[in-house]
């Protein structure tokens, strides 16, 4: 039942996509995420599509993989494009009762929803193709330079890939305390909201309890290894480009200026 | 026969990349009354198994059946079998989480139904089953000892009177006192109640002396199923699969090569004792 949360997991499979610099892939992710943003036409649609779809097939994740994690926004999307469908004013192209859809209404709720998709299908792309390890590193070193102004980018860095790290442990213990609980008799699948919101409460106090003392064990066990922050911390594996993280640049590059053209000239 | 697992294959995540076996064509029968020891090295299948006795996982393929009905039946009513089918979980003192010991101990024959006097009678009994004394009943679970958490959790699932109580790794983490304690205290619940017990474990020590009957699994198979003193006749076997016999099998074992005249079958310091002064009288 929990397994079906896709967003921030990793998929195991070897493919140029996974082997990037994961700095090039956070530079890319956030320029695609910017590109939808500041598109306005069909063209722009267009080309982030063949963006998209090329990533995907050189990444070699299924793409129902993907899908899945849009199942948990699938309200979201629904209500934004309805909303978006019924409530802009402008020409009217069709009216029922109080109801009517106008031209730009039904314009902004297409490329709401061709937003929200793309938006959480490439995000869930770069996560399903890094390690959560990778991702910090290349956060780590790809934000470096803001150490100068003050920002403890290593502190950032780790704390992020302790709460990634955390999570499937998290679910794991999820995992077993419902099921220690289901093993005597406690019911999950309640209709009720009221009985299905107490019916938490066995499974919530020993999360949290066990949260604790994980939490706990890790700082002692980081302190043992004497660990101080990142002042002369190395790493194993240092991150260094390799040609293809070049090409990957200049192809990024290329589309988030085709987009901008997109923008410019229709 | 009160169980029996026919033909029961298990994966995990089944159709993705991450797709492992963990249970291979199993076949069990369970008996009432009887005393299972099931052992098997990390990761052989063991935890995986007994979470099928009770339907928290669905079979794969293969079937599991409960007094001859099917529980993977739509129809089959899965709630009220975990009553009848006890599961005790490796660590069972991370799942305590109420205020005080006595209405964590509550919360299974709660579930159940029961009148508030009938719960609080199973809670009661099931405490003192379990050794924890009455000063203890109104603290919080929290500020016991490791030892007696595990107790009071043990407790919790007695308090259902379950058929077939199944105990995942009970005494994982506890001292040898505190492990024979907990081991006896399995034994007399079930003279007591009658019912049966299947104890996982991988120590080969705890369950020589309490079983009557050896489950060995090796990487999701059946390797053995047979009395103990059977299962330790197939020393060099379960020395391949990680396992080994118990230390005073070993000794026995390593006597007789030594040329002394000894038995290998038993199981005890007390009856090794007697059977090398039978067999080697000067």
């Amino acid at each position: 039942m929990l397994r079906d949360i896709t967003l921030g997991q990793y998929y195991p499979v070897d493919s140029v996509i996974h082997r990037l610099d994961p700095r090039v892939k956070l530079l890319g992710t956030l320029l695609f995420l910017v590109s939808l943003f500041i598109n306005d036409n069909f063209i722009g649609i267009l080309v982030a599509m063949g963006f998209l779809v090329m990533a995907i097939e050189l990444s070699r994740v299924p793409f129902k993989f993907m899908v899945k994690g849009m199942k948990a926004i699938a309200v979201l999307l629904m209500f934004s494009v309805v909303l978006n469908l019924f409530l802009t004013k402008g020409t009217v192209i069709f009216s029922f009762w109080k109801i009517s859809i106008t031209k730009e209404g039904v314009y902004t709720a297409v490329f709401m929803a061709v937003r929200l998709s793309f938006l959480i299908i490439g995000s869930s792309l770069m996560t399903l193709t890094t390690t959560p390890n990778n991702l910090t590193d290349g956060l780590e070193k790809g934000l470096g330079f803001m150490k100068y102004i003050k920002v403890p980018v290593h502190e950032i860095a780790m704390m992020i890939s302790i709460a990634l790290r955390f999570i499937p442990i998290l679910m794991d213990e999820t995992d077993k305390i419902m099921k220690a609980q289901m093993a005597r008799g406690a019911d999950f699948e309640s209709k009720k909201l009221i009985q299905r919101a107490k019916s938490l409460i066995p499974l919530l106090v020993p999360l949290f309890v066990s949260a604790f003392r994980r939490a706990n064990d890790l700082a002692t066990a980081m302190e043992a290894r004497c660990y101080r922050g990142g002042e002369g911390r190395t790493k194993m594996k240092p991150l260094h480009y390799q040609t293809r993280d070049y090409l990957a640049y200049v192809i990024i590059i290329a589309y988030f200026v085709l987009i901008i053209m997109a923008k410019r000239f229709f | 026969m009160l169980m029996l697992v026919n033909n029961l294959t298990y994966r995990y995540n089944a159709g993705t990349p991450m797709e492992s076996v963990a249970l291979k064509d199993v076949n069990i029968q369970i008996n009432k009354g009887e005393f299972i020891g099931l052992i098997g090295h990390t990761g052989s299948g063991k935890s995986t198994l007994v979470q099928h006795l009770n339907g928290l996982l669905k079979p794969v393929e293969g079937a599991v059946y409960f007094n001859g009905e099917d529980i993977s039946d739509p129809d089959f009513d899965l709630k009220s079998l975990r009553f009848k089918v006890g599961l005790v979980f490796q660590y069972p003192e991370h799942q305590l989480f109420e205020a005080d010991v006595f209405s964590d101990v509550c919360f299974g024959p709660k579930n159940m139904g029961l009148s508030k006097k009938e719960v609080e009678l199973r809670a009661f009994t099931a405490l003192k089953q379990v050794g924890i004394e009455d000063e203890y009943f109104y603290q919080s679970p929290f500020d016991l000892s490791g030892g007696q958490k595990r107790r009071v959790a043990i407790a919790g699932v007695l308090a259902m009177k379950p058929e077939v109580l199944v105990l995942d790794e009970p005494t994982a983490g506890l001292d040898p006192r505190g492990r024979d304690d907990l081991l006896n205290m399995l034994k007399s619940v079930q003279e007591e109640t009658g019912c049966t017990i299947v104890l996982v474990s991988h120590s080969m020590e705890d369950v020589a002396r309490y079983a009557d009957r050896i489950i060995v699994m090796n990487k999701g198979e059946v390797a053995f199923d047979d009395t103990p003193q059977e299962v330790f006749k197939h020393r060099d076997e379960l020395k391949s699969i990680g396992l080994g016999v118990p230390d005073i099998t070993e000794t026995m074992y390593k006597l007789k090569e030594a040329g002394f005249k000894v038995s290998t079958d038993v199981l005890t310091v007390e009856e090794a004792v007697e059977d090398f002064i039978r067999g080697n009288r000067c």
